[in-house]
C-alpha cells in the first residue's frame, strides 16, 4: 500500500487560517447549492430561478418573511433540545418522538383546561408538554445511564413505537366522530397560542423558542451544571475524575432536552394545527440533530442554523408552487448542507498540503 | 393451530429477510469500527431504486442489482466522512438517512407525481417446493434471496470474519487499528471495504421488500427497520449467526402480529399494540443481551496515524 501514495496529506493546525474563518459559511453556502442544482436540473427548471425562490422571494414580502419565522420556531426548540443532549454527549436521536409525546399532553390539556383564562392554560400546557417529553424520554435515559444500554438505538426505536401510539389514539378514541378523520377534537380556543402579529400565523411559540434559545446559552455557558455538561460532552473518564457525577448530568442533560422536545410538539398543536394529526412534525425531531450540529452546539448557532432552515423550509414550498420542483429539495437541500458542512469543520482544523 | 403454526413459521422466514440481510451488512460495517446509521436511507432509497428501475427497465434483476449498487456507493460515501474525514459517525450516518430519505421523495415525486396509490409491478415470485406437503409445502415456499440469505449471506458472513485473513483484517480495524496499520496493512482500506459490502447488503435489505414482497414502493416500506436492524446487531453481539438469531425473533413477533391480524380477532387493544409490539421487543432484547455486549473496543473512533 505504500508504493503509491495519495500526493497530498492533512496536517493538523491548531488555529484555521484567519482569512479562511469567515469565508467557511460562504463556501459551505455554494458547495451545498452546486450539488442541488443538479436535482434542481433533473426536475427541468431553472437552477437560478429556482434558488431566487428558494432564498430571496420568502424575505422579500412581510407574509412570506413572518412564515419563515414560523417555520423556525419548531426547530428552534428541537434543535435547542437536541444540543442539550449533544453537549452531554449524550445521543438522543428521539426528538421526534418525545415532540409527539408533548403533542398528544397538549391535545388533552387544550380541551381539559378549556374552562381556565389562557394566562393560565397555556402556561400548563406547556410544562404539561414539556412533562410527557420528560417521561417520553425517561425510559432510554435511565436505561443509559443505569445498564448501559446504547441510547442512539432506544431512542430511534422509541420513534417508531411513539408513531404507532399517536397512530392507536386518533384511529381510537380520539378520532373526528363527524368527520371520520384521523384527528383529535379541536383545542379550546383560550388554550389556542396567540398571534404575535394579527392576520399572520407568527404565534407565541416563536418566544418560547427564542426563551429556549436563552436559556440554552444561559445554562451552558453562565452556570455550574453548564460546565459540568460540557464535561461529560467532553470526555466521560476526564469528567469523572474531575469529581462530576456522569450518570446524573448525563440524565438530566437527556431529560431536559426530552421536555424541550415536547414544547415543540405543544407549539405545533397549540400554535398552529389545534389538533394532534399524525403527520404534525415534518422530520422536526430529525432536523433538530441537522440544526444543533451546524449551530456547533451553542446557543447562537442554533438561533441562525433554525432561521436559516425556516427559510430552506418556506423557499421549497414557493419553489413547489412556481416551479413545480418538488417540496422535497428542502429536505435535501438541509441534508446536503449538513454532510458539506461536516467537510468544512475538518477543512477548519486541517490543512492539505502536499507530501514531501 | 397445526396451520397457523405453519403459517407463522414461513412468515418469520419472509419477514425476517431485510432484517437479516441489512443487520449482516451493519455487522460488517461495525466490526470495521464503524456505526453505519446511513443504514435505514440506504435501505430506503435501496427499496425505491430497485422498484424505480424495474419499471421502467422491465427488469426486476437489474432492479436488484442498481439497487446493490447504490447500496455500495453510498457505504463508500459513509466511508469518505468516517474514515477518510473521521467526522462524527452519529450525525454523518444520520445525514446520510436524511439525504436519502429525502432525495427519495424527491425522485419518486418527479417520476410519480403526488399520486395517492402508489405504482406496481409483477414482483419475483416464492419457490414452489414440495407444493403438496401440508407443513413443508408453505415453509419452503419462499423467495429466492431468502434462501441466499439463511444459507449463503448468514453462513459466508461468518466464514469470512472467523476464517479469512480479510475477516481477521475487518475484525483488527475494529478492535486495534493501530496494531493493523504497524503490521503494513491499510485501516482505511479495510473500512471503506467493509462499509461497502454493508451498505450492498443493506440495499438488498430494502429492495427485497419493493421487488419481492410488495412488489411496489410505498412511502413507509422501511418504517425504521434499519433502526430495528442496528438493535439486533447489538444483541447478537456482531457475531453473524448470532445476529440471524436476534433478525428471526423480530420477524417471529412480526410474523405474528400479521397472523393476529389476518385472523381478524376482535381484540380489546388498538392492531397498533401488535405493529409496535416488534420494537418494544427488541428493545426488550437489547437491554437483556447488552449488559453483556462487548462493542468492537474501535468502534466509533476515527483512526488517523500522527
Amino acid at each position: 500500500m505504500e508504493a503509491k501514495r495519495f500526493p497530498f496529506q492533512l496536517i493538523k493546525t491548531n488555529t484555521p487560517p484567519l482569512w479562511m474563518r469567515p469565508l467557511i459559511p460562504v463556501l459551505i453556502l455554494l458547495v451545498t447549492f452546486l450539488i442541488t442544482a443538479g436535482l434542481i436540473l433533473t426536475a427541468q427548471a431553472n437552477p437560478f430561478q429556482a434558488y431566487y425562490y428558494f432564498l430571496v422571494s420568502p424575505l422579500s414580502s412581510q407574509v412570506s418573511f413572518l412564515e419563515v419565522l414560523v417555520k423556525s420556531t419548531p426547530l428552534m426548540l428541537t434543535g435547542v433540545a437536541v444540543t442539550f443532549a449533544f453537549a452531554t454527549g449524550y445521543y438522543n436521536i428521539g426528538a421526534e418522538g418525545q415532540l409527539y409525546a408533548g403533542a398528544i399532553a397538549a391535545a388533552w390539556l387544550g380541551i381539559v383546561l378549556g374552562g381556565l383564562p389562557s394566562v393560565f392554560a397555556i402556561p400548563l400546557m406547556i410544562i404539561g408538554g414539556f412533562l410527557a417529553g420528560v417521561a417520553w424520554a425517561l425510559i432510554p435515559a435511565l436505561l443509559k445511564v443505569r445498564l448501559a444500554v446504547d441510547e442512539v438505538v432506544t431512542t430511534l426505536l422509541m420513534n417508531s413505537i411513539m408513531a404507532y401510539i399517536v397512530s392507536a389514539i386518533l384511529n381510537g378514541p380520539w378520532r373526528d366522530p363527524t368527520s371520520g378523520w384521523p384527528q383529535s377534537p379541536e383545542i379550546a380556543e383560550n388554550a389556542m397560542f396567540f398571534k404575535l402579529i394579527p392576520r399572520s400565523r407568527l404565534h407565541v411559540g416563536f418566544i418560547v423558542g427564542i426563551a429556549a434559545i436563552a436559556i440554552l446559552w444561559f445554562v451552558l455557558t453562565q452556570t455550574s451544571f453548564g460546565l459540568k455538561m460540557r464535561a461529560v460532552g467532553l470526555g466521560k473518564p476526564a469528567a469523572q475524575f474531575a469529581g462530576i457525577d456522569v450518570g446524573r448530568t448525563t440524565l438530566i442533560a437527556a431529560l431536559i432536552s426530552g421536555g424541550i422536545a415536547g414544547i415543540a410538539g405543544v407549539s405545533e398543536v397549540a400554535g398552529i394545527q389545534y389538533h394532534l394529526i399524525g403527520d404534525l412534525s415534518a422530520n422536526y425531531g430529525y432536523t433538530g440533530v441537522i440544526i444543533a450540529t451546524l449551530g456547533g452546539l451553542n446557543a447562537i448557532g442554533v438561533f441562525v442554523a433554525s432561521l436559516f432552515f425556516g427559510l430552506i423550509d418556506t423557499g421549497a414550498q414557493t419553489v413547489s408552487r412556481a416551479m413545480g420542483v418538488p417540496v422535497y429539495l428542502g429536505e435535501v437541500t438541509q441534508a446536503v448542507m449538513l454532510l458539506v458542512a461536516l467537510g468544512m469543520y475538518l477543512l477548519q482544523r486541517y490543512r492539505i498540503v502536499r507530501r514531501a | 393451530m397445526e396451520v397457523f403454526l405453519v403459517n407463522l413459521i414461513a412468515a418469520t422466514f419472509r419477514v425476517s429477510t431485510p432484517i437479516v440481510l441489512a443487520a449482516i451488512g451493519e455487522t460488517y460495517s461495525e466490526r470495521a469500527g464503524i456505526l453505519n446509521l446511513g443504514i435505514e436511507g440506504i435501505m430506503y432509497f435501496g427499496a425505491f431504486v430497485g422498484f424505480l428501475v424495474a419499471e421502467k427497465s422491465g427488469s426486476l434483476w437489474l432492479g436488484l442489482f442498481i439497487a446493490i449498487a447504490s447500496g455500495i456507493l453510498f457505504g463508500l460515501l459513509m466511508g469518505f466522512f468516517t474514515v477518510t474525514l473521521g467526522v462524527n459517525q452519529h450525525v454523518s450516518g444520520l445525514g446520510i438517512t436524511l439525504l436519502l430519505t429525502g432525495l427519495t421523495l424527491f425522485t419518486f415525486r418527479l417520476f410519480y407525481g403526488g399520486r395517492s396509490t402508489p405504482p406496481s409491478i409483477p414482483s419475483f415470485q416464492a419457490l414452489n417446493i414440495l407444493p403438496d406437503n401440508p407443513i413443508l409445502g408453505p415453509i419452503l415456499s419462499q423467495y429466492w434471496l431468502t434462501y441466499v440469505t439463511f444459507l449463503v449471506i448468514v453462513p459466508l458472513a461468518w466464514w469470512i470474519l472467523y476464517r479469512t485473513n480479510f475477516g481477521l483484517k475487518i475484525r483488527s480495524v475494529g478492535e486495534n487499528p493501530e496494531a493493523v496499520d504497524a503490521a503494513g496493512i491499510s485501516v482505511p482500506a479495510v473500512r471503506y471495504a467493509a462499509l461497502a459490502i454493508g451498505g450492498g447488503l443493506m440495499a438488498a435489505g430494502g429492495a427485497f421488500l419493493s421487488l419481492f414482497q410488495l412488489g411496489a414502493f410505498t412511502h413507509g416500506i422501511i418504517s425504521g427497520r434499519g433502526w430495528v436492524a442496528i438493535a439486533i446487531v447489538i444483541f447478537g453481539n456482531w457475531h453473524p449467526i448470532r445476529v440471524m438469531l436476534g433478525g428471526l425473533i423480530f420477524g417471529g413477533t412480526f410474523a405474528l402480529q400479521l397472523r393476529l391480524q389476518a385472523m381478524g380477532l376482535q381484540l380489546p387493544i388498538p392492531y397498533e399494540t401488535f405493529l409496535a409490539l416488534p420494537y418494544i421487543v427488541t428493545i426488550i432484547a437489547l437491554v437483556i443481551a447488552g449488559r453483556n455486549a462487548s462493542y468492537p473496543a474501535a468502534l466509533l473512533k476515527p483512526y488517523r496515524r500522527e
